[in-house]
């Protein structure tokens, strides 16, 4: 009995200490030279992970550590300085500069590539073309039914991203012209997840880049009624025919140097775009990324 | 009976180490006192700040309101908008319906299976069926919330014709398998702690098992079964990961049990990590931390009283 007391005794101090050791070595962070965190975009998250791979192939000793959580929570980290690259699939809000400014933080943009947002539908769905328009009428249930656009008289299961999003921050701006999401729009914490969903619902629909298709399709997109309809590819996006593309942005603290300014013009470089594109996103224009460089 | 004597070596030392456990059980309560007062501290804009009350007042997140002239005063949640829109009410039936589905579904299961252990089923019978039940609880909820995303949503779809695959029966039905150990071990202890005496008492008066279960034990028991339920109901309330994976997370206003939901749990999971800190929006997801605190605080102290009591009544029984 006297052991098992002391044991006790024992444990009890054991477990106060460990307590007082680990609190202060988890308040430190991150911050260790020869790192470089980049965090924000879903959207992003899977290029910027492959840029990482190969640069730290190429450079070794460096660590490059991704993650995702979406543009809102990239942005919330470059304002907390908290990392060093905030990945974002939509430019700042007037809201966020602010803040920044109150932060001492003086955000810098540069595009690292394009991207079109694709409409997703079940491969089934009888369903080609859809305007703009249509798209805000679904999105704001003014329409309801597919029937209302030619297809099956089911009703249409809207499925949407959280409003960390930047997806949903430009879908939002972009095709619904600032007005909201019906409630009954689900959604969903991820690209994969709508890509994933929409898969198994045949009369879903749901938008996000078109890096991901597996098994869904990609509806082609008119302006309005009287324009082309045009499908989502390298080369309507490129050339801005395909109406729902965006730039996607990489955002620093203050003009990048060193390290982060190496990563920077290497991800613009000829090779950094060649990954962009080998993994499906759309690489920037000579031009354009050439303008993007840091000198 | 020398060995069973305790002779304290030294003062000093009992007196440090009753002080160290003492501490220990405090920190507990001094955790519990501190997180209310943090999560309560971060909602107070609502209630004195000007700035924030623009936005947001306790009338805008209870009544209907008209945000746009060509529509009808409603219930919307939509913080991220021109027109920030912070309506609790379609998160408080999405967290209601789910919690009740979870609960019609664990209920009957969680109580049945209780008679059958404590009452029917041979020793041996037991000690397999009760840890089995009591395993349940110990699945990460991430596991069910999965589960429920990917096999049972498309099973629940095609089984019933459904129109949204992800809905408040599909995570009310997840949500229900956590629940049922929780009724299940509560049910069963009081069911058990039942004195035998009376049992006795009952056959020995001609009623066969069946009667014994369910017009002796059953209503003897009944205060702990119901202290069962309080408790279960407090863990549907609060718990988050299986409702944010399989509910569609949509602030829909209806009664339907087959329309997609958004929980009070969920939407602090899903939005917390973006929101502006010390903004309006920041202030409502930690008033709705506050709420299901309460809550659930409310729910377990209930439930321990019932038990007290219940445990008191038996013992008064037996003397």
């Amino acid at each position: 009995m006297k052991r098992m007391k002391t044991l006790f005794a024992l444990g009890v101090i054991f477990a106060l200490a460990l307590t007082l050791t680990l609190v202060p070595a988890m308040a430190q962070g991150s911050g260790k030279p020869g790192t470089i965190t980049v965090k924000g975009s879903d959207t992003l998250v899977r290029l910027g992970q492959r840029w990482a791979e190969e640069y730290m192939k190429k450079k070794p000793g460096l660590v490059v550590q991704v993650s995702g959580g979406g543009t809102g929570t990239g942005i919330a980290a470059l304002l907390n300085k908290s990392t060093d690259v905030c990945q974002a699939s939509r430019d700042m809000e007037k809201k966020e500069y602010a803040m920044a400014e109150q932060k001492g933080v003086k955000p810098v943009r540069h595009s690292v590539a394009l991207d079109g947002i694709a409409i997703f539908l079940h491969k089934d769905n009888p369903i080609q073309v859809l305007t703009l328009g249509q798209l805000k009428d679904i999105y704001t249930a003014k329409i309801t039914n597919w029937k209302e656009l030619g297809g099956p008289d089911k009703r249409i299961i809207i499925y949407s991203r959280e409003n960390n999003s930047g997806t949903y921050g430009f879908f939002k701006e972009h095709v619904l012209l600032g007005r909201d999401f019906a409630p009954e729009a689900q959604t969903l914490p991820g690209t994969a997840s709508v890509v994933n969903a929409v898969g198994k619902d045949l009369y879903g629909i749901g938008y996000g880049g078109i890096a991901w298709e597996s098994n869904v399709k990609h509806l082609s997109v008119k302006k309005d009624d009287a324009s082309p309809a045009i499908e989502p590819t390298l080369t309507t996006i490129t050339d801005g025919s395909y109406p729902i593309a965006r730039e996607l942005y990489w955002f620093f603290n203050g003009q990048p140097t060193g390290e982060v300014k190496a990563f920077l013009n290497w991800a613009l470089s000829e090779e950094g775009q060649k990954v962009a594109e080998s993994v499906d996103y759309i690489p920037l224009p000579k031009d354009m990324a050439a303008k993007n460089m840091i000198p | 009976m020398d060995r069973y004597q305790f002779k304290p070596k030294s003062k000093v030392r009992e007196f440090i180490g009753e002080k160290l456990i003492a501490l220990t059980a405090l920190a507990a309560l001094i955790g519990i006192v501190l997180i209310f007062v943090f999560i309560f501290k971060e909602s107070i804009p609502i209630f004195v700040d000007k700035a924030t009350q623009e936005e947001v007042t306790i009338d805008r997140m209870v009544f209907k309101q008209t945000f746009y002239e060509d529509e009808d005063a409603k219930w919307i949640w939509q913080p991220n908008s021109d027109i920030p829109k912070y309506s609790l009410m379609p998160l408080f039936i999405g967290t209601l319906k789910a919690a009740i589905i979870a609960m019609l579904f664990a209920t009957p299961l969680g109580v049945m299976a209780a008679i059958y252990t404590s009452e029917f089923a041979s020793k041996r019978t037991k000690e397999i069926i009760k840890p089995v039940i009591e395993l349940l609880a110990g699945i990460p909820s991430v596991v069910l919330g999965f589960f429920a995303l990917i096999v049972l949503a498309t099973f629940l779809q095609n089984a019933f014709g459904l129109t949204f695959r992800l809905n408040a029966l599909n995570a009310g039905l997840a949500l229900g398998i956590t629940i049922i150990p929780v009724i299940f071990t509560i049910s069963e202890d009081a069911m058990t702690a039942v004195p035998q005496s009376l049992r006795d008492a009952a056959i020995a008066l001609g009623a066969n098992p069946w009667q014994v279960s369910f017009t002796m034990v059953l209503p003897a028991a009944m205060p702990g079964i119901a202290a069962g339920i309080v408790l279960g109901f407090g863990r549907a309330i609060g718990e988050t990961m299986i409702v944010l994976m399989a509910s569609g997370n949509a602030a829909i206003s209806s009664l339907s049990f087959t329309d997609s939901i958004r929980t009070f749990s969920a939407t602090i999971a899903a939005e917390l990590a973006e929101v502006v800190f010390g903004s309006p929006h920041y202030s409502v997801l930690f008033l709705i931390g506050t709420l299901l605190f309460v809550f659930t605080f409310l729910t377990n102290l209930s439930g321990d009283i019932i038990l007290t009591k219940l445990r008191e009544r038996l013992q008064g029984r037996m003397s």
